[in-house]
C-alpha cells in the first residue's frame, strides 16, 4: 500500500494492485452525542462537550473537568444482543454501540456475498478502566508503611475477596475487538493496536492495508477509549499534559491558541466500515469516501517529547501523500492532531509547513478536540469521520476557543466558525505519546 | 506471488531458560525448565505459586550508556523488550545506533533508519504495585481512601513520568529510540496472539514496500501479584506447586492449567535483497501469515471455540498464501498452554487443517519449561520454530506424556529428534478475547 518513499522505486502492490478501499458506514459515541448527524450539527455549530467531571470525585484534582459521554445506555443500541455483552467494559460498550450504528449505516445485515472469514476487525481500543475502589482497598491493605513494602499475602487476601474475573478480564485491550467479532460473526483477521493517541488512525490504516492486500473484504475498524478515571487523570496530571482551567472549562481546550495550556480528556468511540470497492459495488452499497493513503512512522527520539523538527510527523504525512499518489496541493482540509498542548500544536504546525510549503498558509486546518476533548486511542477514528462528513457536505468544522494567535502557530485553523469550502480530499493526523505518528488520506470516490 | 520476499535474519529470545539464541536453543535441547517457586514476591496466598523467572538482567548491558537513566521509567515488560531487541539486532549483524554507541559494532549503520520499522506485541502492563500502593496509602483518612486527599496532595508522590512506565506502546517506543528505527511502528495488544500478529503485520509492511527491515515480536511479564491474581481468577493456572518443572503439561492427560512467566522475543525480518546485499545469515523465509477470530463467546473470561474455528481460519489462510499443501507441512510449532479446553481446540484446528497428514507431522511445544508470559510467548514459540527449521532438529516436548488421546496429535516426546524440516507452521491464540494467528516459514533457498 505504501510507496517506497523517496526511493524512486516502483511500488509493488503484488496481487492487490487494483483493490481499492472505501468507507460504507460510520458510527460514533462522543461527548456531544451518539448520532452521526446530531453530533455533526453540533460540531459545525461550535459546541463544547466539556464540563465538570462527574465519573469520579475530581474536585481536588489539578484538572476537574473532562469531555464525558452522557446518557449512554448500551442496551438501547444492542437490543436483543445486549445480554451477551452486558459485562463488557466502558470502552468496549462505546465500541459496540458505534459499531452497531456503522454496521446498520452500511446496510450489512444479511448482505449478499458476506463470508464470515472475510470480515475482520481492527481496533485501536484502550484498556478498560480499572476496578478502582476494590483495587485501592487491596493496595492499601497490602501496604506496610513501617517496612515500606507490599505484603503480597495481605494484598492477595483482600484482592481475592474483592476483585472479580469479569472486571479484570474485560479490561484487556483486545476485548472490544473480540466483542465486535462476536456481535457481527467476523471470523477474519482481528487486531487491536494501542499506540496511545495514534491508535485508531493506525488501526484504520492497517485495516485498509489488509483489505488492499486481499486478507479481507470488509473490516470493522476504528477505536474506543475512556481514560476519565482516577488513575488516568492522575497519570496525565502528573505529566502536566492536561489543561487546568477549572474556572472556564468549556473554553479550556484551545488548540493552536497562544493561551493553550494542555489537552482535555474525552472519551468515546468511532467505528467505520471499510470495504473493498468492488465488493461494495456488487452489493449496491452507498459509498461515502475512499481511503487512499496511509503513513506510519516513529520519532525514535524521546519518550517524553516529540522530535523538535517534527521529523516523524513530516515523514508520516509524506508517506501518506506518496501512498495516495497525490500532491500536497490536492489536500483540501487537514484534520489536525491539534491537542492543545504547547508542544504538539507548535510542532504539528511546523511539520505541516515543511510538507505543504507555501500552500500550508492556504489549506484549512482544524482540531475538533477543541469541542470533543481528546479521545486518546479513539480520537483518530472520530476525526476521520468528521473528514468524511466534510467531504459529503462541503463544510469543515471549526477550531473553537481560538482567540489569540501564537506566532508559532500561524496557519489557518478555521477559527470559531465552520466554513463552507469544496472538500474532495482530506488528510488526518494522529501522533501518539512516545513518538508514534500516523496519517490517513481520504477522498471522495471518483 | 510477492516479488518482495521476506527472510528472518536475527533472533532475540529472552526466556527463563536463557537469553539469546545459543542459551535458549541449548536449553530447549537439554529439556531445561525455567519454572520454579516465584521469587519476585511471596506467592503463598495464591493457589498457583510457581512461574518462569529470568535472573540477572542488567539493563545497562543492553542500551547505550547515555540511555541508562531511562531505565527508571521502564516497567519489566519494557526491559524485556529492550533486551530482546539488543539480542536480535546483534544476532542479525545490524549496526544500529545502540550497538555503535556501545562499541559492539564498528563503522557506519547498515540499515537506513527511515526504512527500519518496529511492530511489538504488548500486554496490559501492570502498575508497579508497591510504588502505587505507597502513594495511595498517602490518601488514607480514617482508614479509608479519600479522593480529596489524593487529588490535592497524595498523587504528587508518584513520579511525573509515572504513566509512561505502563503504556503498552512504550516497548516499541524505547526500542525504536535505542536502535533508531524511524519506519512504521505499531503495538499489538491481543494477548498470546500479539507476537504472531505483530510479526505477520511486519511481514506485510515489508512486502508492500513501506520498510526494508522490521524488528518485531513481543514481550510481557506476568510475574507480579496483579497478573497472577488475574490468571487465578480466570482459573487458568496449574496447582502443582511441589513439582514446578512438571506443572505445565501441554497436550498431556492430567494437565491442570498453565504457568505464568516473563519473557519475550524479537526477530529481525528483512527484505531478501537487503539481506543478500549485506551478506546476512538467513535463518528461514517467512512465506505465509493468516489471522482469524473464534467469533464464539464475547463475555470474558470465556472458553475458546471448541473446534478452534478462528485458528483453523488463520492456519488455512497462512498455508494458502504460502502456496503450501497440508502434505508439505513438516512441523507444527504449537501454542499449547496446557489448558484442557484450549489444547483441545488447538488440536482440533490442527487436525482439521492437516487432515490425514496429522498423524505424520510432529507437533512441538516449548511452554512446559517456559510457562506462558502472554504477549511475548508467541515470539518465543516462533523463534523455536525458526531454529528447528534452521538446524533440522526438533526439540523434545516434555511433560506431554501420556498424550491426551482427545487431541489426536503426534508429539516429539522423545528427542531431540533430527529431522529435515523444510516447512513449519507456528500457531498462536489469545487465551481470552478470541484472536488467532499463524505464520508459515520455509527453509531458505534462493
Amino acid at each position: 500500500m505504501q510507496a517506497n518513499v523517496g526511493r524512486g522505486e516502483p511500488v509493488d502492490r503484488g496481487t492487490s494492485m487494483n483493490r481499492r478501499v472505501v468507507i460504507t458506514g460510520m458510527g460514533w459515541v462522543t461527548p456531544l452525542g451518539h448520532d452521526i448527524e446530531e453530533v455533526w450539527r453540533r460540531l459545525l455549530a461550535g459546541e463544547s462537550g466539556i464540563a465538570p467531571t462527574t465519573i469520579f470525585d475530581a474536585r481536588t484534582f489539578p484538572t476537574r473537568f473532562a469531555a464525558e459521554v452522557k446518557n449512554f445506555d448500551l442496551r438501547r443500541f444492542l437490543g436483543p444482543h445486549y445480554e451477551q455483552h452486558r459485562t463488557c467494559s466502558r470502552n468496549s460498550g462505546f465500541a459496540l454501540a458505534a459499531a452497531e450504528m456503522a454496521w446498520r449505516d452500511a446496510s450489512l445485515d444479511g448482505a449478499a456475498g458476506l463470508r464470515p472469514e472475510r470480515v475482520g476487525v481492527y481496533l485501536g481500543s484502550g484498556e478498560g478502566p480499572i476496578d478502582f475502589d476494590n483495587f485501592v482497598a487491596a493496595a492499601i491493605a497490602g501496604w506496610k508503611p513501617e517496612q515500606r513494602a507490599l505484603d503480597a499475602i495481605r494484598w492477595a487476601q483482600v484482592a481475592k475477596q474483592r476483585l472479580t474475573a469479569v472486571m479484570e478480564f474485560e479490561q484487556e485491550p483486545n476485548c472490544a475487538a473480540g466483542h465486535l467479532a462476536c456481535r457481527f460473526n467476523a471470523q477474519g483477521p482481528n487486531f487491536n493496536t494501542l499506540t496511545a493517541c495514534a491508535a485508531s488512525t493506525q488501526a484504520l490504516g492497517e485495516a485498509a492495508s489488509l483489505i488492499r492486500r486481499g486478507d479481507a473484504d470488509v473490516m470493522i475498524s476504528g477505536g474506543a477509549h475512556s481514560m476519565i478515571h482516577p488513575l488516568g487523570v492522575t497519570g496525565f496530571n502528573r505529566l502536566t499534559a492536561l489543561s487546568t482551567r477549572n474556572d472556564e472549562c468549556a473554553t479550556a481546550s484551545r488548540p493552536f491558541d497562544r493561551t493553550r495550556d494542555g489537552f482535555v480528556l474525552g472519551e468515546g468511540a468511532g467505528i467505520l466500515i471499510l470495504e473493498e470497492l468492488e465488493f461494495a459495488r456488487r452489493r449496491g452499497a452507498r459509498i461515502l469516501a475512499e481511503i487512499i493513503g496511509y503513513g506510519s512512522t516513529a520519532d525514535a527520539f524521546r519518550v517524553t517529547d516529540m522530535h523538535e523538527d517534527g521529523r516523524g510527523a513530516i515523514a508520516a504525512m509524506r508517506g501518506a501523500l506518496a501512498d495516495a499518489g497525490v500532491g500536497p496541493e490536492e489536500i483540501d482540509y487537514i484534520s489536525a492532531h491539534g491537542t492543545g498542548t504547547e508542544e504538539n500544536d507548535k510542532i504539528e504546525t511546523l511539520a505541516i509547513k515543511v510538507v505543504f510549503g507555501e500552500y500550508a498558509r492556504r489549506v484549512p486546518i482544524s482540531s475538533v478536540k477543541s469541542m470533543l476533548g481528546h479521545l486518546i486511542a479513539g480520537a483518530g477514528a472520530v476525526e476521520l469521520i468528521t473528514c468524511v462528513l466534510a467531504i459529503r457536505d462541503g463544510i469543515v468544522p471549526p477550531t473553537i476557543n481560538y482567540r489569540e494567535p501564537d506566532p508559532n502557530c500561524d496557519l489557518d485553523y478555521v477559527p470559531n466558525q465552520a466554513r463552507r469550502v469544496p472538500v474532495r480530499t482530506c488528510l488526518s493526523n494522529s501522533f501518539g505519546f512516545g513518538g508514534q505518528n500516523d496519517t490517513l488520506i481520504v477522498r471522495a470516490l471518483s | 506471488m510477492n516479488p518482495r520476499r521476506v527472510v528472518i535474519t536475527g533472533l532475540g529470545p529472552v526466556t527463563p531458560i536463557g537469553v539469546g539464541v545459543a542459551a535458549f536453543w541449548n536449553g530447549l535441547l537439554e529439556k531445561r525448565s525455567g519454572i520454579r517457586r516465584l521469587q519476585a514476591f511471596d506467592p503463598s496466598y495464591f493457589s498457583s505459586q510457581i512461574g518462569g523467572e529470568i535472573d540477572g538482567i542488567n539493563i545497562g548491558d543492553y542500551v547505550p550508556k547515555s540511555y541508562r537513566k531511562a531505565a527508571k521509567i521502564m516497567a519489566r515488560d519494557i526491559v524485556l523488550a529492550v533486551v530482546a531487541a539488543h539480542q536480535a539486532v546483534r544476532d542479525a549483524g545490524l549496526r544500529t545506533r545502540c550497538l555503535l554507541e556501545r562499541g559492539e559494532a564498528d563503522g557506519e549503520p547498515n540499515v537506513d533508519s527511515t526504512r527500519f520499522g518496529a511492530n511489538i506485541g504488548a500486554g496490559l502492563i501492570c502498575a508497579d504495585l508497591p510504588e502505587l500502593a505507597e502513594a495511595l496509602s498517602g490518601a488514607v483518612e480514617d482508614g479509608r481512601f479519600s479522593f480529596a486527599r489524593w487529588g490535592a496532595e497524595a498523587m504528587n508522590n508518584l513520579t511525573p513520568l509515572w504513566l509512561l512506565k505502563f503504556l503498552p506502546n512504550m516497548l516499541a517506543c524505547h526500542v525504536t529510540i535505542v536502535h533508531d528505527a524511524q519506519g512504521p511502528s505499531n503495538t499489538i495488544t491481543c494477548g498470546e496472539a500479539s507476537s504472531h500478529l505483530a510479526i505477520g503485520e511486519a511481514f506485510r509492511t515489508i512486502t508492500r514496500g513501506a520498510a526494508d527491515v522490521c524488528i518485531c515480536g513481543g514481550a510481557e511479564s506476568k510475574d507480579n501479584p496483579m497478573a497472577l491474581l488475574r490468571q487465578e481468577l480466570g482459573q487458568r493456572l496449574s496447582r502443582r506447586n511441589e513439582t514446578p518443572a512438571q506443572a505445565c503439561r501441554p497436550f498431556a492427560t492430567g494437565r491442570d492449567g498453565t504457568v505464568i512467566s516473563e519473557g519475550g522475543g524479537l526477530v529481525i525480518l528483512e527484505e531478501l535483497g537487503h539481506a543478500l546485499a549485506r551478506g546476512a545469515r538467513i535463518y528461514a523465509e517467512l512465506v505465509g501469515f493468516g489471522a482469524g477470530h473464534d467469533a464464539y463467546i464475547a463475555a470474558q473470561p470465556g472458553p475458546p471455540h471448541p473446534e478452534g474455528r478462528g485458528l483453523r481460519v488463520a492456519m488455512q489462510k497462512a498455508l494458502d498464501e504460502a502456496g503450501i499443501a497440508p502434505a508439505q507441512v513438516d512441523l507444527v510449532a504449537s501454542c499449547a498452554c496446557g489448558l484442557e479446553a484450549h489444547d483441545r481446540a488447538e488440536a482440533a484446528a490442527i487436525r482439521s487443517v492437516l487432515g490425514p497428514r496429522t498423524e505424520d507431522v510432529p507437533v512441538m511445544n516449548v511452554k512446559a519449561g517456559l510457562g506462558n508470559n502472554g504477549a511475548g510467548s508467541g515470539a518465543i514459540d516462533f523463534i523455536a520454530a525458526v531454529l528447528a527449521v534452521h538446524a533440522g532438529v526438533i526439540p523434545p516436548a516434555f511433560n506431554s506424556n501420556p498424550v491426551d488421546p482427545a487431541c489426536g496429535l503426534t508429539l516429539p516426546v522423545d528427542g531431540p529428534r533430527a529431522l529435515p524440516v523444510t516447512t513449519a507452521i507456528s500457531t498462536a491464540y489469545a487465551l481470552g478475547g478470541g484472536q488467532n494467528a499463524a505464520l508459515v516459514i520455509r527453509k531458505f533457498s534462493a
